[in-house]
This record gives C-alpha cells, structure tokens and sequence, in this order.
C-alpha cells in the first residue's frame, strides 16, 4: 500500500483540529495514512498517541519555530520534505481556506494536479479516484489526475467512519521557512464559540431565516425554533447583507453548504444561489407568504403562512410533544 | 503603484448551469457569461484605493475566450486604465495548474506592485489559482482577506479562516484574494463606457508569453474529469396553505417522518 500523506491541521493552541479523524479516515481509503504535523521543536510528541488513535501509521514531525507567525510558509516546507522522504500515492489537505493554500503552493512547486473539494476517495487498481459534488449537488463528477503527482482537498467532515487505530512509526524532522515569501501572521483572533448550538457546517438539522424575518431582533425567531429542534442556525444573503446575523452562517453558493438530515427555510425566497447551498437535505421544509415562491419547487413540506404565526404555532407544538 | 486585478468570466449564477457530461467541462454555451461578482468586489478595492491616491494604475487581466473581451472591456469601463487578454485554443479545458500557470507568465510581463483577486470563482470555486499564482512567481500571498489596507510599500488585512481570524501583512509585491465581506462595485457611467473604447487592449498567446505547453507541463501532474452525472432534480413535496392549524400540522410532519 503506497503512503498517503495527510496534512493535520493544528490550533493556535496546539491541539489537534476537528478534522484530523475525518482526514485520516480519507487516507486510509486508499492506502497507509501519513499524519504530517507542523508543530513547535518538542511539542509534536503529545499528538503521536492521539493521531495514532485517530489511524496514522506514520506521522512526520516537522518542527519549525515559524509555525505561528509565517502563513502557510511552513506547512507547505514540511509536506515538501515529508514527499522527498516518503514517495506518496497521493497528498490530501483539509479543503478549508488554509488546506487549499497549501495545496496550491505545494502543487505549483512539485508539479502536481489538484483535486479541489473531494466528497470520497477510492482505488481503481493504481488510479485514484474522487468524487465532487458541484453546483450544489446539481452534478456528481469524477476525477483523478494524470501525468504527475496528485493533490486532493477533502471536504470537511464528509468521510465518515475511522480509520484503524495504529502504533505510528515517528519520523522528526527540523526546518527552517524561507521568510521573504510569505505574509507575516500579526494575531491571531480565534473564534470564541460562545453558543451551546451546533455549528452549522455538519449539522444534521439547520433552520435558516430570510430577509422575510424583517430585523435583527425579530430574527431571534429563527434562533427559538432551532433550539426547539436541537438545530444549527443558517441565514439567506441578504439576511446576513441587512445585518440580521452574521456572514459565518451564510448558506448558499458563497456561503456554507450544508446538507442535512432536516432543513428548515423560514422567510427565504429560494434564489437560485441559495439552494445551491442546501438542496442536497434530505428533508426540505419552507414557510413563507409567497405562495409561487421557488424555495416551494423544493421543498419536501411548504407553508404558505407568514412565520410569525406558524413558528411560534409549531414551537409550541414540538414543546407540548416533549412534555407527553 | 500598479495594481493588476485578475477578473474571471464566468456562467451567470441566476441561469441554471450545466456540465458537459463527456469532458465535465462548463458549458458555456448554455448560459450568459458575466465578470465574477467575487471579481467586480476586487476590481472596486483597486479602483477605489485609485481614487484616493492619483498616479495609480489599473490593469484587468483575464484568461479565457474570445467571450471575455466583453467582460474586459466592462472593466475598463468601470475605470480600469488597460486589459490583458490571454487567449489560446491550447487553453480550452485548462485546470488550475495551467490557468495559473498562464496568469504567472502574464503578470511577469506586464509588471506590477499587487495582484488582487477573487478569493473562489462562482463556477469552479477551487480558491486556489491565487495561490498558486504567487508561488509562481515566489512572492507572498494573502488569501480570503475580509479587510484590505494598501499602503506605499505593504498590503494588510484579516484574514477569515473556518476557526477564527488572523491579522496579516506582507511586503509588495504580493498577491490577495478578498471575500464578498468587501463592497459591491460601482457601475460603469457613460463618460467611462465611452473612454473604455480607447483605452489599450493586449491580447496575448501563450506563446507571445514563451509557454510551449508541450516543454512548460512536461511531468505536471493534470487534473481531468472521467465522469459527471446530472443528479435528478428535486421535486415538490406537500404544499399547504395556512389556515390556522400550519404549525401543528408541520409538527406532525416532522414527528411521522422521525425528525423530531
Ligand atoms: C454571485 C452571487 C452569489 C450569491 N450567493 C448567495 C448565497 O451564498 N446565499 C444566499 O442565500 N444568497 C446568495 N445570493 C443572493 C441571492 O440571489 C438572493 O438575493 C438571496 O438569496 C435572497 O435572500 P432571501 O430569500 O432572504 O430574500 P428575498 O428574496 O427578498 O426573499 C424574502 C422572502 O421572504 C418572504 N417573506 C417576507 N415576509 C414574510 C413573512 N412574514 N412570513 C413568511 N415569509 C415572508 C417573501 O415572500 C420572500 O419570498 C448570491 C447572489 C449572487 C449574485
Ligand atoms: C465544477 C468544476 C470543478 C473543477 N474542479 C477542478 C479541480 O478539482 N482541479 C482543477 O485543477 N481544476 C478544476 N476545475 C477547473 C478550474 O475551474 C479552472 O481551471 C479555472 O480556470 C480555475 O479555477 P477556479 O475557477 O477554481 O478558480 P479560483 O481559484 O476559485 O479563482 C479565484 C480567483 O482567481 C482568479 N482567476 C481564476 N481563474 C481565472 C482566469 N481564467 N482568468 C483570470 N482570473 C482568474 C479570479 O480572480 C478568481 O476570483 C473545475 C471546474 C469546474 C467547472
């Protein structure tokens, strides 16, 4: 089985990102996970056992004091050396924005092809085949790269299940990032989750509101029926244009796509660059007063109602069912 | 100061848009083409930083078909200074790598202080021809910028990632990306529609830009499409109209069908 590197992404803190288990899972589809780590001379050695747990046969160790103040500079450095070493089938990254640099940089200086946004992974004897969901689900494509090494960007949390857990052969290395060609990291302001609701990337049930809610305070009947349901909130553009919440929970073709068990659109017309966002739910539920709206074309239920009386209608209902 | 805007032609995102099912290739003949929305957001960071400081330099360069001189010359319009055309049949289906490529070896010969970009096109999406374009040509790059501040000699700004937000500089020249978080763009008046009519115009093949694909790809690893499916499109479920009793009804929906 040929090597598959997988870059782990690393909090400012240290640990390991929520993506590692998934990446891993990915690699092991085709062939022997690689965990490759940037972390800070001495630090590395804590995260072996876990990514070991997690499935890594091996992990490489790149320590590179840069890490926290160089972007990307050294991610890309530590992968370069790890596919001198080690001759990988494939190198996967996470597809979040800094994945995505890594494998831009890295495939321009080893002359790879990217594979941008995989759903799934497979061997078909020596090719190695993904999948893609495009135009929100409109399409599935396959694809593979030909003549050259292959980069894939796996999209988050898709890959379920885990890979085996292993007892990983550590390989350290030291390095140094060359500074004149990368931004500088001034801070770095991590997001302080401060909700007890799930995120919305992943969430098995999002309820989104509209520009139909009118304001920001009446939004909060969005964020009511999706505590009702245990539900990530999402939101429209031009809810989140007209300030009614923030950008992060944007669903849509410039925004998060989702694709949930249960989707809940409240006030939200269903332009075309929305439901490239969310048409892949398995169950689609709209409410809004427009009865030839498009977000009705879709829907598995459709309310033509106004949701400032059908929501909190059914948020008493969903709490009168719990007390039975 | 130059400042080289990179503007992607793309399908419409109002029209439905379609693969060609044996190539997976956009087919562009399916839907109207416009400049990327995500484009005419980093044309006007450009324009306006233009505005407020004289002697700047606005150049619009795009890859892509005959089609594009039409989106071009919208961003000369829009107050653009010249455009850069790199057209060539050897083109057609490109991946990231060659388009990349293309717009490294354009940039070099046009020069310039800063490449500003979309940070992901609305039909191909990969946010990573920005990237890749700044290794080509071993400077930094920023990409995903939220804000974007232009001095004489450095770009900053913050960067949006999926955990947080990071506060970032480089040295010029760099190469950004910026997010729909910058504004929308002006429109074209008609004093600028006119002058757009004689402001230059290169087109450029590759090898006016000294690719030979067969030399410059050789052991470069591509990316090709085996196969695309259309999925059936989704249909109308129950529709009701609410007479009072919506909301529960709702509810027993979603208990029959196990979701609460
Ligand atoms: C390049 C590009 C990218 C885009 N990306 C995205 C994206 O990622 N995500 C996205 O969402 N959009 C995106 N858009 C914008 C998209 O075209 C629409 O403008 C947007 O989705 C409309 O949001 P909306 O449905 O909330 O608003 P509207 O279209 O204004 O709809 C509001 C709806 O609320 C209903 N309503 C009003 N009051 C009530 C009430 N009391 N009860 C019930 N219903 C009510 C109305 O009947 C109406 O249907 C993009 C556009 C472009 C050009
Ligand atoms: C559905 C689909 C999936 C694809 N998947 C892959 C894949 O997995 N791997 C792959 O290598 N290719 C892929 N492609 C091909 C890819 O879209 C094209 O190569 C494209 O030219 C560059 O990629 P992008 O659109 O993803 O650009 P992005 O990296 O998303 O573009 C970001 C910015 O770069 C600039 N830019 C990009 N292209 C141009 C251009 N032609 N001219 C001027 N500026 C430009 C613009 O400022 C743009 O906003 C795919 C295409 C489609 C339609």
């Amino acid at each position: 089985m040929s090597n598959i590197l997988a870059l782990i992404e690393v909090s400012s803190n240290g640990d390991l990102r929520d993506s590692t288990s998934s990446l891993l899972a990915a690699a092991a589809r085709i062939g022997s996970p690689v965990a490759v780590v940037v972390t800070t001379p001495g630090a590395g050695s804590a995260l072996v056992e876990r990514l070991g747990n997690l499935g890594a046969a091996q992990v490489f160790l790149a320590e590179i004091d840069q890490g926290g103040t160089l972007l990307v500079a050294p991610q890309v450095d530590a992968l370069a050396a790890a596919v001198s070493t080690l001759a990988p089938g494939a190198i996967l990254t996470v597809n979040s924005v800094e994945g995505r640099d890594v494998a831009a940089r890295l495939g321009v200086r080893i002359g790879a092809g990217l594979v941008i946004d995989a759903v799934n992974l497979r061997s078909e004897g020596l090719t190695i085949v993904a999948t893609h969901s495009v135009f929100g689900g409109a399409y599935t494509v396959e694809s593979t790269v030909q003549g050259g090494p292959m980069i894939v960007t796996v999209r988050e949390g898709v890959i379920e299940g885990a890979a085996d857990a292993a007892v990983p052969v550590v390989t350290t290395v030291s390095l140094t990032s060359d500074a004149s060609n990368s931004a500088v990291i001034d801070e770095v302001i991590d997001v302080v989750v401060a909700s007890t609701r799930p995120g919305l990337r992943g969430a098995t049930r999002v309820v989104s509101g509209g520009r139909g809610l009118g304001s920001q305070e009446k939004f909060s009947l969005v964020d009511q029926l999706a505590d009702a349901l245990g539900a990530a909130v999402g939101a429209s553009r031009a809810a989140v244009d007209a300030g009614f919440v923030a950008q992060a929970c944007q669903v849509g073709q410039t925004g998060v796509t989702v694709s949930p068990q249960l989707y809940v659109a409240l006030g939200i017309s269903g332009a075309i660059q929305h439901r490239a966002g969310m048409q892949t739910a398995k169950t689609i539920v709209a409410i809004n007063k427009d009865a030839d709206a498009p977000i009705f074309d879709i829907a598995d239920f459709g309310i033509v109602g106004d949701v400032f009386t059908v929501v909190p209608q059914l948020i008493a209902a969903i709490e009168s069912r719990g007390k039975k | 100061m130059k400042i080289i805007v990179l503007v992607k032609q793309v399908p419409d995102t109002y029209g439905e848009r379609t693969l060609d099912p044996t190539t997976g290739w956009i087919d562009r003949a399916g839907s109207d083409a416009v400049i990327d929305e995500i484009d005419e957001r980093a044309l006007e960071v450009a324009l306006s930083y233009k505005d407020a400081h004289k002697g700047t330099e606005v150049v619009v360069l795009s890859m892509g078909s005959k089609a594009v001189t039409v989106g071009l010359r919208k961003g000369l319009a829009m107050g653009a200074d010249s455009a850069v055309h790199v057209l060539d049949a050897a083109l057609e289906g490109a991946d990231a790598g060659w388009t990349a490529a293309a717009i490294a070896a354009a940039l070099t010969s046009t020069g310039f202080d800063l490449v500003i970009a979309g940070n992901e096109s609305t039909d191909g999406g990969g946010g990573v021809v920005p990237a890749m374009v700044a290794e080509h040509l071993g400077l930094a790059h920023m990409t995903f910028l939220e804000s974007v501040d232009i001095s004489a000699d450095q770009v900053a700004g913050e960067r949006a990632t999926g955990q947080g937000t990071l506060r970032v500089h480089a040295s010029l020249p760099a190469v950004i990306s910026i997010t729909e978080n910058l504004p929308e763009a002006r429109f074209p008046n008609f004093r600028g529609i006119m002058s757009a009519k004689k402001k230059p115009f290169r087109v450029a093949s590759l090898g006016d830009l000294g690719i030979d694909p067969a030399v410059t790809f050789a052991g470069v690893g591509r990316s090709v499409v085996l196969q695309a499916t259309k999925r059936p499109a989704r249909t109308a479920g129950t529709k009701i109209v609410d007479e009072g009793n919506a909301g529960v009804e709702l509810a027993d929906f979603l208990v029959a069908g196990h979701l609460i």
